[in-house]
């Protein structure tokens, strides 16, 4: 079990499996809200959805629609169900409050290197607490 | 968050339960940011009116009041939209009854879209629907706090204006409106507004072409962060440094530049770092324009172009001018379809002045509101199209999956009279 320490960007409570971006994720332009997908296409997720999922991206890029279409996903029963982001932004920070889920930032390591896709993953946003079970060590 | 006691009444809903789930969203959006604070802003550039599958729903349930607490304000409870506090622009959207009979758009988008425009225009909402606002007259002032969507607008006001805006959202801004309130976070704070990237021009740079790759290379090298140029630079006009931002805003996530000599905060290299230690500089010279040619062309493949799109961001008059004056006495090929976007006020000069008559003898079309971009949508059957800007070439590709030449305004209508793309590097 690895624990990151970070801040609250949303508070909550949340677990799961988690998807982790190695790129930054786009939202116009950059998701299908409709199928929570991911759609760039040089994107190395192109195709991988993240409804359900915990999602670990280190920052949100390109048009100021991200925060719309995440909202959207919400509104779509599409959407992740917490999100850990290693450098926030406007858009990334009105994303996850918009998105409604559990979120935190400003971790002691970079979530993006230590958590891998398939790990579970407990998330004390309000307390900016991270827990990492490796999928490894699983069952 | 710290909050005044105006902002607590607000919050406590002595302004109205709109303005209340507002201040609600703003704190919690503040929070998010970590931010201690919110600053005046008189000057919101957001979207309402452009039509999407939710928005359509939610208007059928609960009409366009539930629309904007939904979106604009990402609340629950049933309220009313007021007036806007503050001065309020809608930007780009959808496209309007002009596209009719040209663009494959849905009619009941513009009907829908129509709707809102007279819905948000009774509550003081002006209606510019365009990217570039300060082409029609919301021109910010030097160190006016903003809360502006649309990143090419946004890098604009913070660089050639030295006004001051993040990169709001479609809630934050709908929260702007009605509250006169944003986040006092990143570029709102002068400690903020420094160089962190310098970048040495030694190639002339000296054309609306060469103004974009420049800028489509330095969102390369500074990503989200500030640019500083110096070197072989022309010096540019709003044209120019309207393709330069747009292109370091896509390639990058650039919302604020600095042009020594050029821009309001940088009299001096010195001064747009601070005073700071100079960072190495990153060089762009000519093998550097040339790779930045190649990766914008390299989604093309076939030469047989099917459209041409020219004016993104939208276009100025100037900008109509030239494409007029590339056009007159010529002709579209029968296969290949021309459209220029801009604000449906630069539309009237460009009436007025003569050029849309040139540009429609020839075949091509001027459209104002939107862009294929924002509206996902092509001539029928385009496979392959050309375009002047670096932002559209990046973009288009993935929106709509079709293959992208980037060029020159000569060389795209040279390929929407012939269908061939025989663009080449200048």
């Amino acid at each position: 079990m690895i624990t990151l320490h970070g801040r609250m960007v949303v508070p909550g409570y949340a677990e799961g499996e988690a998807l982790v971006s190695p790129e930054p994720i786009s939202g116009w332009g950059g998701i299908d809200p409709a199928a929570g997908r991911i759609i760039e296409p040089r994107h190395v997720l192109n195709g991988v959805g993240f409804t359900g999922k915990v999602l670990v991206f280190p920052s949100a890029k390109g048009s100021s629609g991200w925060s719309a279409f995440f909202q959207s996903t919400r509104l779509l029963g599409t959407g992740p169900i917490a999100m850990i982001i290693t450098r926030i932004s406007t858009k990334s920070a009105l994303g996850a409050v918009v998105t409604r889920v559990p979120a935190v930032t400003d971790l002691d390591r970079d979530p993006c290197q230590v958590i891998r896709t398939g790990d579970w993953v407990r998330i004390d946003a309000t307390h900016g607490l991270v827990e990492v079970k490796p999928a490894a060590e699983r069952i | 968050m710290i909050l005044t006691e105006e902002e607590k009444r607000m919050r406590d809903g002595a302004e109205g339960a709109a303005t209340a789930a507002a201040m609600d969203l703003l704190i919690r959006y503040g929070d998010a940011l970590a931010c201690d604070r919110l600053c005046d802003v008189r000057n919101v550039a957001g979207t309402m009116t452009q039509p999407s599958p939710v928005k359509e729903r939610l208007v059928r349930e609960g009409g366009w009041d539930k629309a904007f607490a939904v979106i604009n304000l990402d609340c629950d409870t049933d309220i009313e939209v007021p007036a806007m506090r503050v001065p309020t622009c809608q930007l780009q959207h959808g496209f309007g009854p002009d596209a009719q009979g040209i663009v494959p758009y849905p009619l009941k988008n513009i009907e829908l879209q129509a709707e809102a425009e007279s819905f948000y225009g009774r509550r003081g909402v002006n209606i510019l629907a365009t990217c570039t606002p300060y082409q029609v007259g919301n021109i910010p002032v030097r160190g006016e706090h903003c809360a502006w969507m649309e990143s090419s607008a946004v890098i604009y006001a913070n660089s050639v204006l030295g006004a001051r805006t993040n990169c709001e959202g479609t809630a934050s801004a709908g929260a702007a409106s009605l509250t006169g309130k944003i986040p006092c976070w990143g570029n709102h704070r002068d400690e903020n507004r420094y160089g962190t990237h310098l970048i040495d021009v030694r190639t002339p740079v000296d054309s609306f072409l060469e103004w974009g790759m420049l800028g489509y290379f330095a969102g390369g090298v500074a990503g989200e962060e500030h640019p500083v140029i110096t070197g072989n630079l022309a010096r540019p006009d709003l044209v120019d440094l309207k393709h330069f931002g747009a292109a370091a805003a896509t390639s990058g996530g650039v919302e604020l530049y600095h042009i020594p000599g050029i821009t309001p905060e940088a009299p001096t290299l010195a001064a747009a770092f601070g005073g700071a230690r100079l960072p190495e500089p990153a060089v762009y010279g000519p093998a550097q324009r040339r790779a930045v040619y190649e990766t914008l062309n390299s989604q093309g493949t076939r030469p047989d172009v099917d459209f041409v799109l020219l004016g993104c961001p939208h276009a100025s008059v100037d900008q109509v001018r030239r494409a007029a004056a590339a056009l007159d006495g010529r002709r579209l090929s029968p296969g290949t379809e021309l459209w220029l976007m801009l604000p449906r006020a630069l539309k009237d000069v460009a009436d007025r002045s003569g050029y849309t008559a040139v540009i429609e003898r020839a075949g091509g079309r001027l459209l104002g509101d939107s862009c294929p971009a924002m509206s996902r949508v092509a001539p029928e059957g385009t496979s392959v199209f050309a375009t002047d800007s670096a932002k559209q070439a990046h973009y288009l590709p993935a929106i709509l999956g079709i293959e992208a030449w980037f060029g020159t305004l000569e060389d795209c209508v040279d390929a929407a009279v012939t269908g061939r793309w025989n663009g080449r590097l200048p």
